[in-house]
């Protein structure tokens, strides 16, 4: 039989069919009912925890306190590196209801210059809903009141009483602790810590600032609030404070770093200052510089182009990326390499003022000549032909040994430094590797007098006077807390130095080439070495001519001038290396080591001739720098409006071995 | 029973179902003190104006349980002819006016045609089938009537677009086709056939919004803060309450407006947040309460036509319970479904009143008949 329903229902198999069907659909109802209950415990008691975490990130935010950065002192807890209170006002986007008014308002309160307010709202543009847009910082305490008595009639606007870097000593540390700015994407994207999206949170940029910024920054602070899903503060539930970063004393003398900065004067140059008892850098002044005051404010394009353009070269670190040929400042190291080779020290050259070598031709500084020299005059006087002959005799090998020995071509691995350009101690092995060519003699002949390949770092060079005066192997370091156990001394003989200290004694104090560098310091003497670099070839019709002097030739094209010594002589206490780029000798270089060395043991003589010094130039750096600012602008009129960039974000990478 | 006529209070009160008023009593008030707290604890602006909202409505409830069978006989076809018209009318306003609208304005107030068609659907289909002889059952009269019936205000609905509505409309109309006594193999094939046709019609029939709705509620992570959001704080909501929530007034996931729509149609979450599972349980339960009430009154009706309604209204009822449920649980997807007699709004209350009136007059039919 087909199972097929009855065609014809009557209307109680359709009663019946109902309260089944019906029973079927209620009872289906009830069961959905007890799913819905189930689902919800399980949300509610299985997944709760979750949820509750999730429910407590919604209500609660964390806002990050921003540690106050440490101080960097120097040798005696002189601040390098502090904090000033700074009063700063920000937007916060979110909450701002009618800009254009708010912002009206702003300007007539802080009296923002246009470009600021073209940045500002640039800025509101990109921001993102609460995250807060900068209006100025370092504001005066009155302009931030008349803010806060505003403050109800306008909403979005968020004053806040905050740090900002200062470095009392300006440009003069520029070069030594850096500055501090606001992170990059590319910061926050490394880390990933929040602290770096904090408005106003800086992070250091160059030098120690950077190399020591795990020690500086210290631990954020946060504080706890209920927030609406618009934002809204409900009321705050606790605050953890912040733990200021750690205090960073260095080994540099503040005032010797600023004397030598000022010392310096309107050349661009380099003053190193070592201990050499510690081998505590005392001071490491490059100039001219950049203000880090305003760098860490954030720079504008103006201000950037003007020291980009220098032709002093203000955002070059010179005691580490500058590298030059170190000139006769290598010939008591030389020497030292004679001595050790066997040379007698009282084997005389003669010098005529010029000599054939190799087939050659090649001169002394001085044209007639130095007659007999022996070595003590040749390292008083700085004889080329002495260490030609000399040199070419023991080849390059022990001398580029001992080059390396004394500090050049070192990289000094424990510096806390971003960047150190290391220069190049030529040797044969090391010619072949880079230009896969033989030596040859006249290499030898130009390496003796520190021409050629030779390149050094007015470090390096400091750190030579340093250990060819203590007789030990110093390490040049920067953090006090760093010092090392005494240096162990170097593997020369006593009487080797000895022979070499008396050459450098007798530069100063005997017949040299640097008499006028004489300490006026009772019982105090100095030993040193000039020497000078050419940064240009001279042709032998030149010579032939008549050596065109210095200052008749562009500044570019100037010589070097450079000076190592080390003092006292009897029992040496400092050591320093002076360059002077395009200076046109080492007669620029000596006077200014000779200051800085008699400030360390008299300030107010060494201050008097400062202060003469700088009448001459117009004025101390602050002077200097503000007028040729002015000058500049004044240059270009139609300046750009300023934005804020970093500014050594463009600096080329170079070739720590040639600087190229 | 005992007589009334003893009792202090009159007849016509006394008579009333006082246990199920009490029940919507007790939901439509602890609607009230949710929507109370989601306010942040002030009966402006929602709990004062649903309490007259709800009062009104519910005294117009008890009005319509005084009506007779035969008055919902009557009514059934002219009432729907009227209810597919308003349809239609706020179709041809929403496209003259531009943009889609779901409102009639009457001057005093606004009604959702598609709102009231859900009882009134109910009732033409229980009077079709009331007046269809029970031998032709298995014939195709029995279907196709039934299906226009459905599917002409299902159709406007769905292109106002409405999806949730639709959705209640067609289920309740499918359950009153399958209450009436249709062949089984027809739901099992259709349930087969609807299978098949849900990915067609997710691809080809939903507007964007309503398909970016259904992928989020696949996966309500993806978008955490586009659509996902919604579903996403209803769960924190639900899931941190925990076994007996934050305390009255102590929610936060309401009061500081991560939950959307707290006091519509994510009103559950709020009510979970601050009462806990055991709130929610409770809300449950009551509703059970309620559709078994429902139930029960259409088995104990005596005509096919009250049998059917009173089974179709309850269903409505749960259907709006269930798909809100499972939306704010993350069950569903957003769709827009109001919880009744609690969320904050006039037209699924009144939709509802108007079901539990009529409920309560079929009821009131079977216990006048056994006394």
């Amino acid at each position: 039989m087909k199972r097929r329903a009855p065609l014809s229902i009557n209307d109680n198999m359709r009663k019946t069919m109902f309260s089944r069907r019906s029973m079927l659909l209620g009872g289906a109802q009830l069961g959905v009912a007890g799913l819905l209950g189930a689902r919800m415990a399980w949300i509610s008691i299985a997944e709760n925890e979750r949820w509750q975490l999730l429910s407590e990130s919604n209500r609660v935010q964390l806002s990050l306190i921003p540690p106050r950065r440490g101080w960097i002192v120097d040798r005696a807890g002189q601040p390098i590196a502090m904090n000033r209170s700074d009063f700063r006002v920000d937007l916060i986007p979110d909450r701002l209801q009618n800009p254009n008014r708010v912002i009206a308002s702003l300007v007539e309160l802080l009296d923002l210059p246009e470009e600021e307010v073209a940045r500002i709202r640039a800025d509101l543009e990109d921001a993102a809903g609460y995250q807060p847009v900068q209006v100025a910082d370092g504001l005066e305490w009155e302009q931030f009141a008349a803010v806060n008595v505003r403050l109800p009639d306008l909403p979005g606007v968020a004053p806040l009483q905050g740090y900002s870097r200062y470095y009392p000593a300006g440009p003069a540390v520029a070069h030594l602790v850096g500055y501090v700015g606001a992170p990059s994407r590319e910061d926050y994207e490394e880390t990933r810590d929040p602290i770096l999206m904090v408005p106003g949170f800086k992070i250091g940029k160059d030098m120690l600032e950077q190399t020591m910024e795990d020690r500086l920054r210290g631990e954020p602070g946060a504080r706890r609030a209920e927030v609406t899903a618009r934002g809204e503060l409900v009321r705050e539930l606790e605050t953890r404070p912040d733990v200021s970063g750690d205090v960073l004393r260095l080994t540099v003398d503040a005032g010797l770093q600023e004397y030598a900065a000022r010392r310096l004067g309107t050349e661009s140059g380099s003053v190193v200052v070592i201990d050499t008892l510690t081998g505590g850098i005392l001071c490491m002044t490059s100039m001219p510089a950049y203000d880090p005051n305003s760098f860490s404010d954030g720079i504008s394009h103006l201000e950037w182009n003007m020291l980009s353009e220098d032709d002093h070269v203000p955002l070059r670190n010179k005691t580490l990326q500058g590298l030059y040929p170190p000139g006769s400042t290598v010939k008591p190291m030389n020497a030292l390499a004679l001595l050790g080779q066997g040379i007698d020290p009282e084997e005389t050259v003669t010098c005529s003022g010029r000599t054939r070598i190799a087939g050659g031709n090649f001169h002394c500084w001085r044209r007639g000549g130095h007659g007999a020299v022996n070595m003590n005059r040749a390292v008083a006087q700085s004889c080329d032909i002495y260490f030609y002959q000399m040199g070419v005799r023991i080849g390059m090998d022990p001398i580029a040994q001992t080059a390396r020995t004394l500090g050049l071509g070192q990289r000094f691995d424990d510096l806390p430094v971003p960047y150190q350009y290391f220069g190049t101690v030529p040797d044969p092995a090391w010619k072949r590797r880079r230009f896969n060519e033989e030596w040859q003699t006249y290499d030898t002949v130009n390496a003796t007098i520190g021409q050629g390949y030779m390149l050094t770092n007015p470090l390096q060079l400091a750190v030579m006077a340093a250990r060819l005066g203590s007789g030990r192997n110093l390490t040049p370091h920067l953090v006090a807390a760093n010092a090392g156990p005494r240096a162990a001394p170097l593997n020369f003989s006593a009487e080797h130095f000895d022979i070499v200290r008396q050459g450098m004694s007798d530069v100063v104090n005997g017949a040299g080439t640097a008499g006028r560098a004489r300490l006026p310091i009772e019982g105090v003497q100095l030993a040193g070495k000039t020497g000078t670099a050419q940064v240009r070839r001279i042709t032998m019709a030149e010579r032939r001519g008549g050596v065109r002097s210095n200052a008749s030739l562009p500044w570019e094209l100037r010589d070097h001038g450079l000076f190592v010594c080390y003092a006292p002589t009897d029992n040496p206490r400092y050591a320093a290396a002076v360059v002077i780029e395009h200076g046109g000798g080492s007669g620029a270089a000596y006077p200014v080591a000779r200051d800085v060395l008699t400030y360390l043991y008299d300030q107010d003589l060494a201050m008097e001739a400062l202060e003469r010094y700088e009448a001459g130039w117009g004025g101390d750096i602050a002077t200097r720098m503000a007028r040729q600012e002015a000058e500049y602008r004044a240059r270009q009129a139609a300046a750009e409006a300023g934005t804020m960039r970093d500014p050594l974000a463009s600096r080329a990478s170079r070739d720590p071995e040639t600087g190229e | 029973m005992s007589t009334h006529q003893d009792s202090l209070v009159p007849e016509q009160i006394a008579q009333l179902p006082w246990r199920l008023i009490l029940l919507v009593l007790a939901i439509a008030g602890f609607g009230l003190a949710i929507l109370y707290s989601a306010a942040g604890g002030q009966i402006q602006p929602w709990a004062a104006s649903q309490a007259v909202r709800f009062m009104v409505f519910f005294a117009m409830a008890i009005m319509l349980s005084r009506f007779r069978e035969e008055h919902w006989k009557f009514f059934a076809y002219p009432v729907y002819i009227v209810t597919l018209l308003a349809l239609l009318g706020v179709e041809i306003i929403g496209q003259v006016g531009g943009g889609s609208q779901r409102w009639l304005n009457l001057g005093f107030m606004t009604i959702q045609p598609s709102e009231i068609m859900k009882p009134v659907l109910v009732l033409a289909l229980a009077k079709y089938y009331d007046t269809l002889p029970s031998g032709e059952l298995r014939r195709l009269v029995a279907i196709w009537p039934a299906l226009l019936l459905i599917g002409l205000p299902a159709a406007l609905v769905v292109i106002q677009p409405d999806l949730g509505t639709t959705v209640v409309l067609v289920a309740a109309g499918v359950t009153i086709m399958f209450l009436a006594g249709l062949p089984l193999r027809l739901f099992i094939g259709g349930a087969v056939a609807l299978a098949a046709a849900i990915p067609l019609a997710f691809m080809f029939l939903l507007e964007d919004y309503q398909r970016n709705r259904v992928l989020t509620f696949l996966n309500p992570e993806n978008d955490p803060l586009g659509t996902g959001y919604h579903i996403t704080q209803s769960k924190i909501a639900i899931g941190s309450g925990g076994l007996f929530g934050k305390g009255f007034l102590n929610g936060t996931q309401s009061h500081l407006s991560y939950l959307p729509e707290g006091h519509t149609d994510f009103v559950f979450a709020t009510m979970a947040e601050e009462f806990g599972l055991f709130g929610g349980l409770l809300l449950i339960f009551a509703f059970a309460m309620l559709i078994r009430w429902g139930i029960r009154v259409g088995q104990n009706a005596q005509s096919t036509f009250s049998k059917l309604t009173a089974a179709g209204l309850s269903t409505t009822i749960f259907f709006y319970f269930a798909i809100n449920l499972m939306m704010v649980m993350g069950l569903a997807p957003v769709v827009g479904i109001p919880l009744p007699l609690v969320s904050y709004g006039g037209s699924a209350m009144l939709t509802v009143l108007i079901c539990i009136g009529i409920l309560m007059s079929i009821d009131r039919e079977n216990r006048m008949r056994r006394r």
